[in-house]
């Protein structure tokens, strides 16, 4: 289980990266924190000519805030995001999310635009973008451009990023004071990739649900944005009836692939019942 | 841009070290083939099991994840160099000594690593916090309660220490 | 007075190396070898039509590719059977690369041999092989019915058959007052030590020599076979298990392909060859354990004793049987388990698949023989309406029925005799810890909040510590340092610390002085291996006579020395003594010079050693006395009449979550009895990590396969090892039934604590489901689905 050779290169700056890329886009794989990446490349199921590491790249590092927007740099480490002050009363989902990526090895070298890149629909990120209707920079040789979540998740393992440009910035736009959310998900192991999960946003006008935001992993090509369930919850009271039903609703909506942890009906399922949960503790967040 | 060998430059337990690798060769494949460091273990080389865990710049990090050349100026901590010195133990060895915290010794380095990490940024965890973090490190050997013992044991007598 | 180390929980000896990083595992040898790198097949069951290796010559750094067609003589034949029987009718072994099928996917054909594993592994990309693919018998049941082959030239799948029967089985089912009939099942999974197979070979062509490192859990069987095999001298061929990361079973078949490929190798390309397994290799080449289906009935009396049964079980044994029928040999015989079952029989059938060869996994054949028996006395009860402890109680072999004939062959061709137990008392013990009436309270309280908890019980005799025999070396140095030596390996089981308590204690030296070493050839050429809880046993023994012996021999030479006879010595902190006159004493250093006369070249000891051994020797007519031999040094072996029996009761209480099936261990509790103890602190680890291992194959791990033959979770990432996370607490409790057949009472406690853990949890899966469980292990969506069977 030896990566097999390729080319290695380290830009100083995003623009060396960018045209390192430039230069043989088709060639080359990005090297971000390398927890998915590098295992395929041990097991030959990738084989890169090019590897460009952007690990010396400090202009993609960092959290901040900005506008009421989470930002997140591609380089920043799960880690970075876990011990970013206030994370959690800020945005609950985000904060149970990177809780949830792997293990602390992981998180100390896993990236956020690593794993909305890698668009895995099973992990973490892409269904935080998804859930906070974030976007993502792209930096290419022509210069940046600005993708939503709704368009940047193509199919499994596949982003409409172009060959020849780099995620270099992530955006997710916090829900308003007093929204409550969550991040839940099935798991047979600690730290392992979700059976099914649930991403969850819930503002509240009194009883009623104001807005909400659904996204389900595990189940789909990509994260997958459960519209029907938001309209049915919109508008109606946030009772446990409601959030069951809302939860309910999913089912004839996804047909999500078997594999050797669960047959498609079970990750339906699961689906729900993950739903359900998440809904109910983003209830149990919202404040007034 | 090339995939030929180039040198390494890094430190290792407090000591500077140099030498040539290909890209494609991994941090531990690195300690242990050209800087003689064997007590690095590779359980998978894929992620997964831990044993290659040593702690770049003080954080804990797959070996098997990461490219020799990657690690390039960084600072990094392996098995051999959690003792004070030669002929002695650290604290949290002595705990996984006197717990009976291994058997076959192959997962040893990494959950030493691992639980070295946790003790650094939470001198007291709870036992649920000492599995959860340590989930990420498998051993066949122990069932982990002794493992979980000794760091929780290690984690008591910081607090003696501190008294 | 020295303290006894025997029973005392001493701290490992060999703990510091592994701490410090310091631990010499078989990859760390040999640094600068070249490396091998295998291909492999991708079906599992084709005809090999060509293999076009040149591509793979060409790469740069490329040492050597090979195939079958570069072996020659004995290599060209099939490896050898293991343990070969007469009821093995069809002895299937592969061969050292693949000859002209292939049977499993996996299967080794080709060997390269580069200057490091990424170049061997660049040239493996660039070897085609040409196949004809065949139908792949895949499933266990399917390939019970002969549909479809496994190999070519059989007209069916069967690899070998035993009927054995006690009693008469027939006659009772004819007249018994009840009569049930179950399925059970049970899916394959693996031993998964976390260090792979390894193996490192030097040929030194001047000296003829072969020197391997080879983490296997039977160093000796491999240096005579090689030896055989390369035509060697024996004295020439050494191998080395050095420190082993774990074995659990799969280390112990000799020989993989590659053991035999890595040496010849050496001595082809004369130059150091290395192979180091990776965990892709380990998947879907290393041996695997546990598939069986068993048909069983069961004759009752409306009081729930057992007067007849009867299990008719096909065993998986995968691709080939280079382990012969011991499995399913091990599973016939201990299927009753701590019960009275006066009327048995059972009709066994190995059958291949086109999957990977199996041999044991810790437990081997006993975790299923468990599984069936404990399923049968909760079904029984349920069927009866019985408390299900007093099912286990009135079946019981009773304390005072010991020894006790089971009535059918045990795994090393002897009766299946039990030496010694006390069953009622270890239920008994088992259930204070459990506090049975409490447990069963607070679970009735969960229930009527809705929850679903269950309690259940699993019990297990286990046959330990068989022939035929284990040997040790034992010498005093100069420096008074006692060294001891064995063949057989370890990997884990502390066997450094449970084989100096025993030396420390006979010879009366401090631990520290007692240096122990496993698994090395050249210390000691005999002896069989680490497997089957053997080791303590009759390894400890062994070491018990070699100390023993050189406690004779230092008596001997002290006792002239002294001048008093040798039953008035006392052996303590390290040097003979008078007794009664504490002022007299020699260390035994100073014995073991005196037992020397030679000439030492350091020092004023060795002068005062002259002078001992002058004395020694001043009233006899040469220098060493007839019949007496130089140094305080022994060999000595034992072998045992037969095996010696441990037993346990595991209770485990689960919390079934009725959305998504995942299952929580709350509580895990076990009893268990091996006899002596020699160190408590390592039998309790060898336990935890027998559970944990239990715990996994009941609810996590299995070796899921494709309908097409291939492993669809070949990894880590899918092949799900519990973690710290998934593991409960244990909560442990002991009793000390001593052995009357080995002169240290104990017995093996090895694969202990994975034996009765699937039956523990499938029991609690059906209290807590009201469904019963009736094959392991059990997935979160199986245990769904049984859920939505439930009435009510």
């Amino acid at each position: 289980m030896k990566p097999a050779p390729f080319d290695y290169a380290r830009p100083r700056n995003l623009q060396e990266a960018v045209e390192l890329l430039a230069a043989r886009p088709d060639e080359a794989k990005i090297l971000a924190g390398g927890q998915s990446l590098v295992p395929m490349m041990a097991f030959r199921l990738a084989t890169p000519d090019v590897l460009i590491d952007l690990n010396g790249v400090g202009e993609l590092e960092g959290v901040r805030l900005e506008d009421g927007a989470l930002v997140l740099g591609a380089m920043a480490r799960h880690r970075d995001a876990e011990d970013f002050r206030g994370l959690r009363d800020r945005c609950a989902l985000v904060a149970d999310a990177v809780g949830l990526i792997g293990h602390p090895a992981i998180r100390n070298r896993g990236t956020v635009g690593g794993s909305i890149a890698h668009a895995d629909p099973a992990a973490e990120w892409p269904a935080v973008l998804t859930a906070l209707g974030g976007s993502v920079v792209a930096a290419g040789p022509n210069g940046s451009r600005t993708i939503g979540a709704g368009e940047l998740f193509d199919t499994y393992f596949t982003t409409t990023l172009a060959a020849d440009e780099i995620l270099a910035e992530v955006h997710l736009p916090l829900p308003p004071a007093g929204a409550g959310s969550a991040f839940i998900e099935l798991a047979r192991r600690h730290g392992d990739f979700a059976l099914a999960g649930a991403a969850v946003v819930l503002e509240l006008d009194g009883e009623i649900v104001a807005e909400a935001r659904v996204v389900l992993i595990g189940v789909a090509d990509r994260p997958f944005r459960a519209v029907t369930a938001e309209s049915f919850l919109r508008g109606a009271a946030a009772t446990d009836e409601t959030l069951a039903l809302a939860a309910a609703s999913i089912g004839p909506e996804i047909e999500p692939m078997s594999d050797v942890h669960g047959s498609s009906d079970y990750r339906r399922h699961v689906a729900g019942v993950m739903l359900r949960r998440a809904l109910e503790t983003a209830r149990s967040r919202v404040t007034a | 841009m090339s995939r030929e060998p180039r040198e390494v430059v890094l430190t290792v337990n407090g000591r500077r070290y140099s030498a040539r690798a290909e890209p494609r060769t991994t941090l531990a494949d690195f300690l242990r083939d050209s800087l003689g460091l064997t007590g690095t273990h590779l359980g998978c080389e894929h992620g997964v099991c831990g044993a290659c865990t040593v702690l770049m710049d003080g954080r804990s990090v797959r070996a098997c994840l990461l490219f020799a050349v990657q690690a390039e100026g960084h600072e990094l901590t392996t098995v051999e160099g959690l003792a004070p010195e030669d002929g002695q133990l650290s604290s949290l060895q002595q705990a996984f000594h006197e717990k009976h915290a291994l058997q076959c010794g192959f997962c040893t380095p990494g959950f030493l690593l691992s639980a070295a990490e946790l003790l650094d940024l939470k001198p007291h965890p709870t036992e649920d916090e000492v599995r959860a973090w340590l989930s990420g490190n498998l051993c066949r050997c122990t069932g982990y309660q002794n493992i979980v013992d000794a760091v929780l044991l290690a984690s008591s007598r910081r607090e003696e220490g501190a008294r | 007075m020295s303290t006894r180390m025997f029973g005392e929980p001493v701290p490992r000896t060999e703990d510091t190396r592994f701490l410090t990083g310091r631990g010499r595992y078989t990859a760390d040898f040999e640094p600068g070898a070249a490396h091998a790198a295998f291909a492999r097949s991708d079906l599992p069951h084709a005809r090999i039509l060509s293999i076009d290796t040149e591509g793979a010559k060409a790469v740069d750094g490329v040492l050597g590719v090979f195939t079958y067609q570069d072996l020659e003589g004995q290599l060209a034949e099939r490896l050898p059977v293991l343990v070969p029987s007469d009821a093995l009718i069809a002895p299937h072994t592969q061969y050292a690369l693949a000859k002209d099928e292939v049977c499993y996917a996996g299967e080794v054909i080709a060997m390269v041999v580069a200057r490091d594993r990424p170049t061997a592994e660049d040239a493996l990309e660039r070897i085609r092989v040409e196949y004809e693919p065949l139908t792949a018998a895949v499933s266990l049941a399917g390939a019970a019915k002969g549909e479809p082959l496994a190999h070519l030239d059989m007209a069916d799948n069967v690899a070998g058959a035993i009927t054995e029967e006690a009693g008469d089985v027939a006659a009772v089912f004819a007249t018994a007052p009840h009569v049930f009939e179950w399925e059970l099942r049970m899916e394959r999974s693996a031993s998964m030590p976390l260090e792979g197979r390894a193996v490192v070979a030097r040929y030194d062509e001047l000296e003829d020599r072969l020197l391997l490192h080879d983490a296997t859990q039977a160093p000796t069987g491999v240096r005579f076979g090689l030896a055989m095999l390369f035509g060697m001298e024996i004295e020439r061929v050494h191998v080395v298990a050095p420190d082993v990361g774990g074995g659990f079973g799969v280390k112990v078949i000799q020989f993989y392909p590659e053991e035999v490929m890595v040496p010849w190798a050496a001595r082809r390309l004369r130059t150091p060859v290395k192979w180091v397994e990776d965990r892709r290799e380990h998947f879907i080449g290393s041996n695997q354990e546990r598939g069986q289906i068993h048909h069983v009935r069961v004759a009752a009396g409306v009081d729930g004793r057992i007067l007849a049964l009867e299990d008719r079980f096909e065993h998986d044994t995968g691709a080939y049987c280079s382990y012969g029928l011991i499995l399913p040999i091990i599973t016939a015989a201990q299927l009753p388990g701590p019960y009275k079952l006066a009327n048995y029989r059972y009709e066994m059938r190995s059958i291949f698949t086109n999957t990977v060869p199996t041999s044991p996994y810790r437990g081997a054949g006993r975790p299923h023989a468990a599984f069936v028996m404990e399923r049968v006395i909760e079904h029984l009860a349920g069927e009866l309406g019985l408390d299900s402890l007093e099912v286990r109680r009135r079946n019981f072999v009773q304390p005072d029925e010991f020894p006790y004939h089971v009535g059918v062959t045990f795994q090393d061709g002897g009766p299946t005799v039990y030496d010694s137990g006390d069953y009622p008392r270890g239920l008994a013990r088992l259930l204070d810890q459990l506090d049975l009436e409490a447990t069963r309270a607070e679970i009735e309280r969960g229930r009527a909040d809705g929850r679903l908890l269950g309690l259940g019980f699993g019990a297990y005799v286990e046959g330990t510590g068989i022939g035929p025999y284990e040997g040790a070396s034992v010498s005093i140095g100069p420096d008074g340092l006692v060294s001891v030596g064995t063949a057989h390996g370890t990997q884990g089981q502390a066997h450094e610390t449970v084989f100096a308590q025993i030396v420390a204690d006979e010879l009366g030296v401090p631990m520290d002085r007692v240096r122990v070493t496993t698994g090395d050839t050249r210390r000691l050429g005999f002896g069989v291996g680490t497997y089957a809880s053997r080791t303590a046993v009759v390894g400890g023994n062994a070491v018990l006579r070699a100390a023993s012996e050189v406690k004779r021999q230092a008596a001997a030479v002290a006792a002239r020395v002294m001048e008093v006879a040798p039953e008035d010595l006392v052996f303590e902190d390290g040097a003979v003594h008078v007794a009664g006159a504490p002022d007299r004493s020699i260390p035994l250093g100073r014995l073991a010079m005196a037992s020397n006369p030679t000439r030492y070249a350091f020092g004023v000891d060795a002068e005062e050693g002259a002078r001992l051994s002058q004395l020694a020797y001043a009233g006899g007519d040469r220098p060493l006395p007839e019949g007496s031999k130089p140094g305080l040094a022994a060999v000595e072996y034992y072998s045992p009449s037969a095996g010696v029996f441990g037993f346990g009761f595991h209770a485990a209480v689960v919390d079934v979550d009725p959305d998504t099936g995942f299952v929580r261990v709350l509580r895990y509790v076990v009893h268990h009895d091996c006899g002596r103890i020699i160190n408590p602190m390592v039998v309790e680890g060898q336990i935890h990590g027998g559970v944990a291992q239990g715990i996994g194959g009941a609810l996590y791990e299995r070796i899921a396969y494709s309908p097409d033959g291939q492993i669809l979770n070949a990894s880590f990432m899918d092949f799900l090892m519990v973690t710290g996370a998934e593991m409960p607490r244990i909560e442990l409790v002991h009793t000390e039934t001593p052995s009357p057949s080995n002169p240290l009472g104990i017995k093996g406690v090895g694969e202990a604590g994975t034996i009765p853990v699937s039956a523990a949890i499938a029991n609690a899966l059906s209290d807590a489901l009201g469904v019963p469980v009736d094959r392991m292990p059990m997935m979160p969506e199986d245990v769904l689905e049984l859920l939505r069977t439930a009435p009510g």
